[in-house]
């Protein structure tokens, strides 16, 4: 009989072990899953893995998306991992990066067209205000009210979505657009336009912002006091609050710091890569990123890692679309298998397998 | 603006059919909360067992056994989260996420060559003599069978949870699993049979808006619902009676904003939309809000923690 017996502490080599498992144990379950759809399973696997780096005709289209995938998941799922560290569950980043969007653009197209070089580093401040503020709503009502913040932080997604909606056909829409909805493109607007910095790399200053992010979670959590707390809250409540931990104060702190960061991704996107508030702005990566989090293990560097991953999983996953005709939504079940995956791979981290009757104690 | 079109009668109605996937979905959910388990997934499932239903229903031609397969469908997705949370100790927040977004995946996978089909239609059940009545015939005694299987089934959870041996083990599991374990009950078996029957709960439900609410398939087409359910669960304070009030309270708010946007109401349309969510969370807070006999108080006390029987 198998069982399982508790570690005395989480082991070391399988946290750094685990992710590599799950991702092997993924691109084995998802090469049944293109073999059941009637596609050659290792093809598959290679032309989302390996094709968007290596592949002559398509990699250097590919190897800049790369940079301009992940850094929104990275921004992200930084400011997820802290909250999740302490038990705080933000699962709506995907609404706090459409209100960042809106606001920062929004506030970005009032000053249109103003020629300043402050108009951009305004948009910056105001996407991280707008997704701050949009993250105070599940954090004040959690510490106010003691409302479950899962729940809360979740339906305004559905909220933003509306008032995304809202925006694009009325508020926002281009003056000049000939009715059609969404905002002005601000790819148009040099003033507030996010423009790669070096030609080709796709690197642009949401890519910057998530390597910053990445370096100020780092030393937060290895050097601060208050990641020293954060850690602890998940790990005991109980030591926490008798160490003299504020739990309302973290619960703001985590919330608002994921908002803000979310909020950023959302300007960086408005401004970059998509240039203009449009009904179909989002594409989930604030789902994505809770995927992101986990395989990163919560850890800024693995957080680094596990973004760029994933960000070539959504490459990957075009360019199969495209050679294979595999759905898009496969990918999207992809990435859910490979969250069960890293979730049940990690019981080998604090429990070993033993075979063998257990005694009777 | 022409408010005098609205008709209150067929409000109530529509109410209650707007009401049933997410009666359905939170009955589901109440019962596996009961047992300690705080599955997240209910999304995930719902719109698995919408897809699963309305295909089999396409492909047979009969909507009874398309809500068999919704159910089976919802039942064996949750099984994946059962035996990873129940075997594998797995975290169960991270793991109902999990289970919503595969499930949206899969489901818009499993639904690519139904987009834009007619499910065969369910036929409402017209008991003779009592639909004519004046106001309460329309209201109460013409609507689908699902609508009635619903009701019964809220009824009987309320009964088996309160009067049955099988309700008290249950309790006892989601009370305090280790006291359930020294008493011998089998904590993790009781535990996954729980969150197969919720997973076959919401399944149904999703299987009910693609097959009669809408009724089509269009990707993530359950909107929130599955989450609205989990709110409706804590709103109800872990009540099988108070979730019907919950899903009713829900489903007017959902039919009546439409009837409002039908009716021309100066209110941007999708400030409409969005009125049941923001509903839904004021509900939430006004239910959670501290003080004396408050709904959190009313949560099973083992809700959402792992069991190991060595610890």
């Amino acid at each position: 009989m198998v069982r399982l017996e508790k570690r005395p502490s989480p082991s070391k080599t399988w946290t750094y072990l685990t992710p590599i498992v799950a991702v092997v144990a993924t691109m084995i379950a998802g090469g049944l899953m293109f073999a059941a759809l009637g596609k050659d399973p290792v093809e598959a696997i290679r032309i989302i893995f390996w094709d968007p780096l290596f592949h002559e005709q398509f990699a250097s289209f590919s190897r800049p998306q790369l940079l301009v995938k992940a850094a929104p998941l990275i921004l992200i799922a930084i400011g997820l991992s802290l909250g999740f560290r302490a038990g705080i569950w933000n699962i709506g980043a995907e609404g706090q990066y459409i209100m960042g969007a809106i606001v920062g653009a929004g506030i970005g197209l009032a000053f249109y067209p103003l020629d300043s070089f402050l108009v951009f580093p305004l948009m910056v401040i105001s996407g991280a205000i707008g997704g701050f503020l949009w993250a105070m709503i599940p954090g004040l009502l959690r510490v106010y009210f003691r409302t479950n913040e899962i729940l809360v932080s979740l339906l305004l997604v559905y909220v933003a979505e509306f008032i995304l909606a809202s925006m694009s056909l009325g508020l926002l829409r281009n003056p000049e657009g000939a009715g059609f909805p969404g905002s002005r493109n601000l790819k148009s607007y040099p003033a507030g336009h996010n423009a790669e910095l070096i030609a080709g790399t796709g690197m642009h200053w949401g890519v910057v912002a998530a390597f910053i992010a990445v370096i100020f979670a780092y030393i937060l959590l290895a050097r601060h006091m208050l990641g020293f707390q954060i850690k602890l809250a998940g790990q005991a409540p109980r030591a926490a609050r008798f160490g003299g931990v504020n739990p309302d104060r973290l619960i703001l702190f985590c919330l608002g710091i994921s908002g803000a960061l979310a909020g950023l991704a959302g300007l960086f996107e408005v401004s970059g890569p998509s240039g203009q508030i449009s009904i179909d702005f989002n594409v989930g990566y604030g789902f994505t990123a809770i995927i992101v989090a986990f395989l990163g293990r919560l850890h800024p560097i693995g957080i680094l890692l596990a973004g760029l991953l994933m960000a070539l999983t959504y490459i990957g996953g075009e360019l199969a679309s495209l050679m294979l005709g595999i759905p898009a939504a496969a990918i999207q079940a992809f990435q859910g298998m490979l969250l069960f995956f890293l979730l049940a791979v990690d019981v080998l981290t604090n429990y070993r397998i033993r075979f063998g009757k257990a005694e009777v104690a | 603006m022409d408010l005098s079109a609205i008709s209150p009668t067929l409000l109530i109605a529509f109410l209650m059919v707007a009401a049933t996937p997410i009666l359905l979905a939170a009955i589901g959910e109440l019962v596996v909360e009961k047992a300690g388990v705080l599955n997240l997934g209910v999304e995930g499932m719902m719109i698995t067992g919408a897809i699963c239903g309305f295909a089999v229903a396409v492909e047979t031609g009969s909507p009874v056994l398309g809500f068999i397969a919704a159910a089976i469908g919802g039942a064996i997705l949750s099984m994946i989260f059962g035996v990873l949370t129940q075997f594998f100790l797995t975290n169960q927040v991270a793991t109902g996420l999990a289970l919503t977004l595969f499930g949206l995946g899969l489901s818009s996978l499993l639904g690519q060559s139904y987009v834009g089909i007619k499910p065969p239609g369910t036929a409402k059940i017209d008991i003779p003599v009592l639909s004519d009545i004046l106001v309460a015939g329309p209201i109460l005694f013409n609507h689908d069978w699902m609508v009635y299987f619903t009701l019964a089934l809220v009824v009987a959870i309320w009964w088996v949870l309160k009067f049955s041996r099988m309700g008290l083990i249950i309790r006892a599991v989601g009370e305090n699993h280790d006291a359930a374990h020294a008493l011998g009950y089998k904590v993790v078996r009781v535990r996954l049979m729980a969150i197969a029957f919720g997973g076959a709960c919401a399944g149904l439900g999703g299987g009910y808006l693609s097959l009669i609410r809408v009724p089509q398939w269009t990707d993530g087409m359950t909107a929130g619902a599955g989450w609205i359910a989990l709110a409706i669960v804590v709103f109800a304070s872990w009540k099988p009676l108070r979730v019907l009030l919950g899903a009713y309270l829900f489903g007017g708010v959902t039919i009546l904003q439409l009837n409002l946007q039908a009716a021309g109401l100066a209110i941007p349309v999708e400030y409409l939309s969005m009125s049941p969510y923001v509903i839904t969370i004021v509900v939430l807070v006004i239910m959670s809000a501290p003080r004396k006999g408050r709904a959190s108080l009313a949560a099973p006390a083992c809700l959402g923690r792992a069991f190991h029987a060595s610890s």
